[in-house]
């Protein structure tokens, strides 16, 4: 039984017959060829597939695509504005908060999610934050702290800017 | 995954109807049957996705009770104002529970129909004695619990809502595996007026509740009471993680700190 599932991915209105075991993830990477979105574990623990569903961050290796179905999907790919970094992407280069880069793109959805839930978290709630995410390289020493000046770097409307 | 025909539809009633096929499945969070569906530690020849059922949402306060429908996720009970007022010891607990992405799509009714060793929800149905209500009957929290990833829920049979009675206060606290960040033990802890419950959720094949430290608290309701209290260990899990008798030690303890967290509020 195919289904079809539209949603909108980055502002982007798209509509694809679809198999219904369809992860989200594989929908993303497969069909709409958005590669920034990885697969780490694939058993929802690591948070490398990390997108925001309807303004929420949710793994998309644990999500049907047909779930997302009258959705707005954003990704990695959809964060910057006008060809300029999404602030938590900028902080990330300049405070080198990753290594070999494989979860970052999950991190940084998962930090812009944390920093809408709390624009202005302590060091203790940014760890408590990544929870979901695992990063095997940096000790997430310089992830903390990109986060963290991201924090302060950040105007109110790039806070909402995913959700809209 | 295997395949399997997807629906989603908008009533209690179609949901119902579309799961009462051969292998049908309610999919709420999807938080484990997704994960399970992919092991193809299960196979589903239907998926019925309830996101859309309108009778399964809402969060009220009535009276003493604080009633939650099925499909409210962690995130909504964690972020309820009617809860935080309410019921700060119960969304406390739902913004504890796995991490933010999880929140974001677990379901309270999801938990309780999985019935995890090692959930919290469990600890708080049972430790406040709430009412699970399905589309069939209410079950008190004490029926509905029967072993490890198994309920008193019948085929076909689904939870609609949770209703909370509200205590003087509580709260839950768990001692996390420092790995998978699942509950080894975890203590809910309520003191009615008439009244102490508590309850442990991961230390056995499921939620279970412990009279004598309810009657050591129920004459003076501290930390002391219980601290020294001792726990069998015969019949609790034992794992790579914790002995049998390590999962018992931590009991005490991790109650003692939870009648400390009731009463600091």
């Amino acid at each position: 039984m195919s289904i079809t599932v539209s949603l909108q991915v980055n502002g982007r209105n798209v509509s694809e017959t679809l198999e219904p075991q369809t992860l989200l993830v594989d929908f993303l990477r497969n069909h709409l060829r958005l590669t920034g979105t990885h697969v780490g574990c694939d058993t929802s623990q690591c948070g490398a597939c990390v997108v925001h569903v309807d303004g929420l961050a949710v793994k998309s290796c644990t999500l049907l695509a047909a779930q997302a179905h009258g959705t707005q999907v954003t990704t990695i790919e959809g964060l910057e504005t006008e060809g300029r970094l999404h602030p938590v992407q900028e902080a990330f280069r300049s405070e080198h908060g990753l290594q070999c880069g494989f979860c970052t793109p999950g991190m940084i959805m998962s930090a812009v999610a944390l920093l809408r839930r709390n624009p202005t978290p302590t060091e203790a709630q940014v760890r408590e934050g990544l929870e979901g995410n695992i990063c095997r390289c940096t000790g997430y020493h310089n992830i903390v702290k990109a986060i963290l000046t991201a924090s302060t770097h950040m105007p109110a409307q790039s806070a909402q800017a995913s959700r809209s | 995954m295997y395949a399997f025909d997807y629906q989603r539809p908008d009533t209690l009633q179609a949901a119902l109807a579309a799961a009462a096929v051969d292998d049908g499945a309610f999919l709420a969070g999807g938080m484990t049957l997704l994960p399970a569906l992919k092991m193809r530690l299960s196979r589903r020849s239907s998926l019925v996705d309830l996101s859309g059922v309108k009778e399964l949402k809402g969060i009220a306060v009535e009276g003493d009770r604080v009633r939650i429908g099925a499909m409210s996720r962690h995130v909504e009970v964690e972020d309820s104002p009617l809860v935080r007022k309410a019921l700060p010891g119960l969304a406390r607990l739902a913004g504890g529970i796995g991490d933010p992405h999880v929140r974001n799509r677990g379901t309270i009714g999801g938990s309780l129909a999985n019935s995890d060793p090692a959930a919290d929800y469990p600890g708080a149905v049972l430790g406040l004695g709430a009412t699970i209500t399905t589309n069939r009957r209410q079950i008190a929290a004490a029926d509905f619990f029967k072993g490890m990833f198994t309920t008193a829920l019948a085929a076909g049979e689904l939870i609609t809502q949770v209703s909370f009675p509200i205590p003087r206060r509580c709260a839950y606290v768990k001692f996390r595996n420092p790995a998978s960040r699942y509950a080894m033990v975890g203590v809910m802890v309520a003191q009615f007026t008439n009244e102490v419950r508590v309850a442990v959720t991961g230390a056995g094949a499921h939620v279970f509740r412990l009279p004598d430290f309810e009657q050591a608290l129920g004459r003076a309701f501290s930390p002391d009471s219980v601290l020294r209290l001792s726990v069998s260990s015969e019949g609790l899990n034992e794992d790579m993680h914790a002995t049998a008798d390590y999962r018992a030690s931590l009991i005490s303890v991790i109650a003692a700190r939870a009648v400390a967290a009731a009463l600091a509020g």
